[in-house]
């Protein structure tokens, strides 16, 4: 090596964090090179997170219509299902995808370097390629986005091959006929969703009181309700006491409230409970990068660790570990290494569970409110009144509001329904505009359509306020009032 | 991808200026600390400093042509190649730099390889790491349960360390991510700003105006500071020729300041001490400051009489708070100058005065007149003031009544002392040095029994210098 390789920034791990780092920086006009251990950029959320298991789910959408379709008098056979193809599409759309983000940075000219990296000081990288060939980077700036991975299995139970993690759940190698999902958060209930559409007989089991702990409760009910008749069982309070190999399965031993108390039989367990940052194994101890106890880096607003070379993004630094927060979080790194005044400063993330209904939520909820005594003002409206849910046959929907009681200020949204995922946008539009109820009631939804149920919703907080908006008709008697 | 650079607010008393020189041109990299414009204010002529580092790609601003914080400058593209391998290194502090020295080393590292290309590419060198350190300290975000859904709110994070100076509002402000940005590049605390919309909405025209505002409202005397006194003017040039002279910025700025003054209820108590034995003392010790580097004033003694006065009467050294119905008092002694100068009267103020020698004030008042004199004041030296003092002894006079300088409540004139036959108890006249004192103080805050005991005491310490050690 004659000249030592340098630029001006690099970024580690070159997922939706690291890669829009890498763009921002690029359009910013500074010199990026991108380094993954994958061929192509993507991370988790690509490869084996938000892509795949949203491609699945788009599956799982499709059976269940089709089986709800007898409801308009519509019946088909049962679907076959040819696994194969079905693996091989989901790998193409990823393919497609990450071939993408690899293309994109040839054509801006960021360097791609596939290998996995490690600080030898703050500014010196060392890069170990695949054919164990090393080569050195000298950087002004590295920006760290190493992401998170699964709790390892062989540190919660046991190791076997009918134990999954969410990766490996995803490369479906069948459809199991007896599925245990241990963790009710979102990601063993959108797997356990496809899995349960797939034919399984899931069992769900979560040790707080709720699905989705966290969430606010009405919200959270409305897709419980749904789950029920569709997965086997779902367990509350419940948590696993040990998993056994056993003959053609694992005997699981659940302990809680709602555990019996012999073991039961499974095919596969699926364990959801909780991601670890990759935070070690980078050479961090040869920077001054400091860490939570929780192996999380510490970041200030702009993203910049302990270390004034390094900043981190993405799950790394921590909740909401998600793959757009990881993204804002890599335009403010990339923004604050080009020399601008910029800040992570969201009001609002927001956080979409992808089952069958949707749940999303932003901004300040109310279970938060609560928590922190902050006094809101709530507004419910259920979609047992919209026009457009009722064409759907899906009434089961809630779509609500949490205002500033005196201004009116949307504070934040919440809803519940097919469709969620999509509606959400507007809510959290809303709060990063400081707009206020009136002006999302004021403001013309199509009809019919679910949004719709987000404009009903404001009418209904200022329609209570005589006092601001005089001018206005009494509030006709909403259907959806409580 | 061009951005703005947009005046920062340079301090608390500028909100617009009239540019004097622009000292960037297109093409120039720029990086953050470094000067850009020349800006003339109404105190003094300052160099703005980049907030940014970049390319220029167009300027906004022309000379001559008056800006407000908030106006776009200049338009860069960011960060760029020019400032090559330096740039981190130049700001990281030089503890941290020799920490990783010693890293590098033991990793059998070379500390730092220059950069390929910085040759032709260092020619200016960023300091990004010098304006990024200014930014506001880390703020934690340590919530770190793994599994637990995606917490959507950032409401958590709201109440870090960057929003706690602001206990107007707790949620979101209503603004916008455009209007946010806006305040943060030009040094706004968005929490502080009111919103002119409905429901208090913070628009960006919101955000410069506070800037601008910022001062005026500080100085708590509301719109009265620039309402000028309502006299239709005649037509001069009925009896005579005239000229016309545009009204330097200083000029303009006292006349506004003094129209806010006046408003407050004003009383001049007049007094006048004994310095006979204070002049021998000044002439015997005058040398010895001199030495130091300044020159042993009346003034200067005067002000260090004050520390212990201040401390005495402490409404003196208060501010008043109508709005809230307060009496600030403030615990630094501060005290203004006047200096006369060829553009105007300045200000400038001498800190904690009650912590410092006689020579130590001697010598930081004549280097604070002198760049007074030359227009060097930055204008952290004319802030902060908690009372003010002004001399025209060297000019003349037997006595005047001085305008307190608001917001402060008081203000100590000293006219030409003289000598004169003072009638002594054993039934003589003996010549002595007199000095005139005049106090003006704001009788909203002040009794009249309190402003002729402050004057009587800064008299009589004068009069018997070791008083000050009684006292203090
Ligand atoms: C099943 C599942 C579903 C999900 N669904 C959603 C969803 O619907 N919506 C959503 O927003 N989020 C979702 N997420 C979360 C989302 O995937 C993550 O929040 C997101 O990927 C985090 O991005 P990141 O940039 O921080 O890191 P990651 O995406 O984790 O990327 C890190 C990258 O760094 C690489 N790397 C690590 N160490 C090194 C090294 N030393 N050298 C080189 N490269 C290294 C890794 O190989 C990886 O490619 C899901 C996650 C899972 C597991």
């Amino acid at each position: 090596m004659t000249e030592q390789a340098r630029t001006r920034v690099a970024i580690i791990g070159g997922g939706p964090g690291g890669y829009a780092a890498a763009f921002m920086a690029n359009d910013l006009g500074l010199d990026v090179t991108l380094i993954d251990v994958e061929k192509n950029p993507g991370g988790v959320c690509l490869y084996r997170g938000c892509i795949p298991s949203k491609a699945f789910l788009h599956v799982a959408r499709i059976l269940t219509e089709a089986r709800e379709a007898a409801y308009w008098g519509i019946a088909f056979d049962e679907p076959k299902v040819d696994l194969n193809r079905l693996r091989e599409s989901k790998d193409e759309v990823v393919k497609r995808m990450t071939g993408g983000l690899g293309q994109l940075c040839k054509s801006r000219k960021i360097k791609y370097i596939q290998g996995r990296a490690s600080f030898e000081d703050s500014r010196t990288l060392s890069i170990i390629h695949d054919d164990g060939a090393t080569e050195r980077l000298e950087t002004d700036y590295t920006i760290l986005a190493t992401g998170s991975r699964p709790t390892p299995l062989s540190e919660l139970f046991l190791e076997s091959p009918r134990m999954m993690d969410s990766t490996a759940a995803l490369q479906m190698e069948d459809i199991p006929r007896n599925l245990l999902v241990v963790g009710g958060g979102y990601i063993g209930l959108e797997l356990g969703t496809v899995y349960a559409a797939m034919g399984s007989k899931v069992t769900i089991v979560e040790k707080e009181s709720t699905l989705l702990p966290g969430a606010d409760p009405d919200l959270v009910e409305v897709l419980h309700k749904r789950l029920e008749p569709f997965v086997e069982r779902i367990l509350l309070n419940t948590s696993v006491a040990s998993i056994k190999e056993a003959r053609g399965g694992l005997a699981v031993t659940l302990e809680g409230k709602e555990a019996e108390n012999k073991p039961a039989q499974f095919d596969r367990v699926l364990v959801c409970i909780g991601r670890r940052p990759n935070s070690s194994g980078v050479g961090l101890k040869n920077t001054r990068v400091s860490l939570t106890d929780g192996g999380l880096v510490e970041v200030d607003a702009q993203r910049r660790t302990k270390d004034p070379y390094i900043y981190a993004i993405g799950d790394l630094t921590g909740e909401p570990m998600l793959a757009h927060k990881a993204s804002h979080e890599g335009r403010v790194a990339a923004e604050s290494i080009a020399g601008q005044r910029t800040a992570f400063e969201p009001n609002a993330i927001p956080a979409v569970v992808f089952t069958d209904p949707e749940v999303a939520w932003c901004g300040l909820m109310e279970k938060e409110a609560e928590a922190k005594g902050i006094e809101v003002k709530v507004a419910r409206f259920p979609w047992a009144a919209s026009g457009r849910a009722a064409t759907l046959n899906r009434p089961e929907g809630l779509t609500k509001l949490i205002t500033d009681p005196d201004t009116e200020q949307i504070l934040g949204v919440g809803i519940a329904g097919t469709g969620a995922g999509e509606l959400i946008s507007e809510g959290v539009l809303a709060v990063e505009m400081g707009a206020t109820a009136y002006d999302v009631g004021f403001t013309i939804h199509p009809h019919p359509t679910l949004g719709e149920t987000i404009m009903e919703t404001a009418d209904l907080i200022f329609g209570h306020a005589a006092h601001v908006h005089q001018s206005r008709p009494e509030p006709r008697e909403a259907a959806g009032k409580e | 991808m061009a951005n703005e650079f947009k005046l920062p607010t340079l301090g608390e008393d500028v909100q617009s200026g009239t540019i004097t020189k622009v000292l960037v041109s297109p093409g120039d990299s720029v990086s953050a600390d470094q000067p850009v414009l020349e800006l003339e204010t109404d105190k003094a002529v300052l160099e703005v400093p980049s907030t940014v580092s970049g390319t220029v790609e167009e300027i906004r601003a022309q000379e001559g042509q008056t800006i407000s914080v908030g106006d776009t400058v200049f338009l860069y593209t960011g960060g760029g190649e020019g400032d090559g391998g330096k740039a981190a290194a130049a700001a990281a502090p030089a503890a941290q730099e020799e920490e990783q020295k010693e890293e590098a080393s033991a990793s059998g590292q070379k500390e730092q390889q220059p950069a390929p290309s910085s040759k032709e590419e260092t020619k200016d060198e960023a300091k990004e790491d010098a304006k990024q350190a200014k930014e506001p300290p880390a703020r934690k975000d340590a919530r770190s349960k793994a599994e637990a859904p995606p917490a959507a709110s950032a409401q958590d994070k709201d109440n870090g360390s960057e929003r706690k100076a602001a206990p107007r509002r707790s949620g979101p402000v209503p603004a916008p991510p455009s209007v946010r940005r806006l305040a943060r590049e030009i040094g706004v605390d968005i929490h502080e700003v009111p919103g002119s919309g409905p429901q208090g909405r913070i628009s960006a025209e919101d955000v410069k105006s506070y800037a601008r505002q910022v001062n005026t409202d500080v100085r708590g005397m509301g719109s009265a500071g620039r309402a000028a006194p309502l006299i239709s003017l005649p037509d001069f040039s009925r009896w005579g020729d005239t000229e016309r002279s545009t009204l330097g910025s200083v000029r303009r700025r006292t006349a506004e300041n003094m129209s806010v003054a006046w408003t407050a209820p004003m009383v001049t108590q007049f007094d006048k001490v004994d310095v006979t034995e204070l002049e021998k003392l000044r002439k015997r010790y005058g040398k010895q400051v001199e030495a130091a580097g300044g020159k042993l004033t009346v003034t200067a003694m005067i002000v260090k009489v004050l520390g212990a006065a201040l401390k005495k009467f402490p409404q003196f050294n208060s501010s008043l708070d109508m709005d809230n119905d307060e009496l600030i008092y403030k615990r630094y002694y501060n005290v203004g100058v006047a200096v006369d100068t060829d553009r105007g009267l300045l200000v400038p103020v001498l800190r904690d005065v009650d912590t410092k020698s006689i020579t130590e004030i001697c010598v930081e008042l004549s280097g604070i007149a002198a760049r007074a004199r030359e227009r060097k004041l930055s204008l952290e030296e004319m802030q902060g003031g908690t009372f003010t003092v002004s001399n025209l002894g060297g000019i003349g006079g037997t006595g005047f009544t001085p305008i307190v300088n608001a917001p402060e409540v008081a203000i100590l004139g000293i006219a030409r002392a003289s000598v004169e036959p003072v009638y002594q108890e054993d039934g003589r006249f003996e010549p002595r040095t007199m000095l005139p004192l005049a106090l003006t103080y704001d009788h909203r805050v002040i009794d009249g029994a309190d402003g002729a005991r402050f004057v009587r005491f800064v008299a009589d310490v004068l009069e018997q210098p070791f008083l000050l050690f009684l006292e203090a």
